[in-house]
């Protein structure tokens, strides 16, 4: 077990009133692959985006040592808290070595970024080893399948060698066995860094998921393995169906 | 790479050929005259190309680092052809002042006026910047900001006539560093600066296009909330770029003051702040030489066609700016690379890529 834990007290998020997450409790042990699910609404992305510094958010979210509510987006993101979106976003006009060293490259001083790239950085090379895009690498990520730049967007992740990653439905709109390398690949990332992923997609979520925490109408529903979750009652009322 | 590199050293060699070589052969003094007066404006563009272009900020107000730079420029001259301790003839004429106003008093001296018609548009644009790109202001906000601030530029100016010459800005320059501005070899030597200037910042703007800056600044005006996401303040990059282009404004309003003769209200208010923006929408703002022809192109057609048609020219040049950005948005550089794309087989679609290799990559 390695890399740093996320724990999360008593998370609100207010959007004129409405509370999008009403008083969250979570904790994400290093290394644990959690998956955080719930209906449409629940608050899943926008908890991931009062962690990341996108939304303003009361409460505590604790990284580590380091409390993350109330830093700026960058500086959060310095801190070894990396991001995707449900869209992927990626520099569609950049080839994927740029997007890889651009992502590579937050802690660089002003001399190497007014320089040239003379080599490729051995992080990058070996994200684009992981990911599986170095034969692509020179091609302009606009120009990559749905699914190629979700990779592209946890190998982002990566060169940014960040500790704890949120993925954002990283495997919608993927084929089967897309799903099964992503996967694959969330589970070599976990070996060192602690993944929340959101996602809808089931299946995916019982073949990857260490832990998993059900999110409803802003609360915690539920919390627990993959079959405890299954197991309950409340969940399989409002989500699961009967299971 | 290296071929790369051989090829924009070719294109430099070929420019500065046309511009030292055949220019000052086959064109008349005035028409030369006129050139040096293009170069500088292409000079604003080079630096749009790169704000704009590369990192999306629409500047619709140059005006004001070009007049920074001009004003600070003619400030000098006219002091100078003054002599030490005189006021400039136009203060004397309007009689209204009894000594040399004390922000006037460092640009006598040219170590203070040289580097200031650089640094002193830069300093503007990073105060400008700083409180603006960290506020998150963009977009058709950040357009009409500096749109406003060229108008108040011109505006202050004009009402300050006793200081700056009002409407009639600054004018009638006997010399340029102790050379007389009359004689035509010292009018070919000023067009020789200019020439060899332009040179200079096309090579600083595609060095910083070209360096993890340049890739960088694409990469914010592309997703400016992603590269927040990996640890970058998007303002700092901006603000570099916006500086940048600020510096290079001010640099050709100080060679415009000599090559032309003449700096006032109507050359860096609102209008010509936005012809700036027309020369290089028409070249095409994201490449390194488009901007430049497209400047040059544009204000060698208003002087022609306004020569022929003095009332049509207005229309024509709006015409234009709309029909490039109907139908080209990428300018008069896109032509080229279209016409290149055509000429030569597309390569092949990307291949399809297998998943990725993650067992064999953990164990190794």
């Amino acid at each position: 077990m390695s890399g740093t834990g996320l724990v999360v007290r008593d998370l609100r998020v207010v959007f004129d009133g409405f509370a999008a997450v009403d008083g969250v409790d979570l904790e994400v042990a290093p290394g644990d692959i959690r998956f955080l699910i719930g209906p449409n609404g629940a608050g899943k992305t926008t908890l991931v985006d009062a962690v990341t510094g996108l939304v303003k958010a009361t409460g505590s979210a604790r990284f580590g040592d380091e409390e993350l509510l109330g830093r700026p987006v960058h500086r959060i993101a310095r801190m070894g808290v990396g991001r995707t979106f449900q869209t992927a976003t990626v520099f569609e006009e950049l080839t994927v070595l740029q997007n890889l060293d651009i992502a590579a490259g937050a802690g660089r001083g002003a001399l190497t970024l007014l320089r040239r790239r003379r080599s490729v950085p051995a992080a990058v090379s070996a994200a684009l080893e992981t990911i599986g895009l170095a034969a692509l690498r020179d091609l302009p990520a606009g120009s990559l399948a749905h699914g190629q730049k979700q990779w592209l967007e946890i190998g982002m992740l990566l060169v940014q060698d960040v500790k704890l990653l949120l993925l954002d439905e990283p495997v919608a709109g993927m084929s089967h066995d897309e799903r099964d390398a992503t996967g694959e690949l969330l589970r070599v990332v976990s070996a060192d860094r602690t993944v929340v992923v959101i996602e809808h997609d089931m299946d995916f979520m019982r073949n990857f998921a260490n832990t998993v925490t059900v999110l409803h109408a802003g609360k915690v529903l539920s919390q627990g393995t993959v079959a405890q979750v299954q197991a309950d009652p409340a969940v399989q009322q409002v989500y699961l169906g009967v299971g | 790479m290296r071929s790369l590199s051989w090829r924009a050293g070719a294109g430099f060699a070929v420019g500065a050929v046309l511009l030292f070589g055949v220019a000052p052969f086959a064109l008349s003094d005035f028409r030369l005259s006129l050139l040096a007066k293009y170069l500088c404006l292409a000079m604003v563009a080079v630096g749009i190309g790169l704000a704009w272009g590369r990192g999306g900020l629409l500047t619709l107000g140059q005006g004001v680092f070009f007049g920074l730079g001009g004003y600070a420029m003619a400030m000098h001259m006219k002091l100078a052809d003054a002599g030490p301790g005189e006021m400039p003839d136009f203060m004397q004429l309007y009689g209204q002042l009894d000594a040399l106003p004390w922000w006037w008093r460092p640009f006598a001296n040219p170590a203070f006026a040289l580097p200031a018609t650089v640094l002193l548009p830069m300093l503007v644009a990073f105060l400008l910047g700083s409180l603006v790109f960290r506020r998150r202001v963009r977009g058709a906000y950040f357009a009409i900001l500096s749109q406003a601030l060229a108008a108040a530029m011109a505006i202050l100016l004009i009402g300050q006539q006793g200081t700056t010459g009002g409407t009639n800005g600054l004018t009638d320059f006997q010399g340029f560093f102790g050379y007389d501005l009359d004689d035509p070899v010292n009018q070919r030597m000023v067009y020789f600066i200019v020439a060899g200037v332009l040179l200079l910042l096309l090579a600083i703007a595609r060095q910083l296009m070209r360096s993890r800056y340049g890739e960088l600044l694409v990469a914010v005006r592309d997703s400016e909330e992603r590269v927040r996401f990996l640890g970058y303040n998007p303002a700092n990059v901006k603000l570099v770029a916006y500086v940048t282009a600020a510096g290079m404004a001010g640099l050709a309003g100080a060679l415009f003051v000599p090559a032309v003769g003449i700096i006032n209200p109507a050359l860096i208010g609102i209008v010509p702040s936005i012809e700036f923006v027309i020369g290089v929408a028409v070249g095409g703002r994201a490449s390194l030489l488009g901007p430049v022809l497209g400047a040059v192109a544009v204000a060698w057609a208003k002087t022609t066609l306004s020569e022929e048609f003095p009332a049509a020219w207005t229309y024509l040049q709006g015409l234009l700016f709309v029909l490039v950005v109907a139908f080209l948005p990428g300018g008069l550089a896109s032509v080229v690379r279209l016409l290149r794309r055509r000429r030569r087989p597309p390569p092949d679609p990307a291949p399809v890529s297998p998943a990725p290799v993650v067992a064999q990559e953990v164990t190794a």
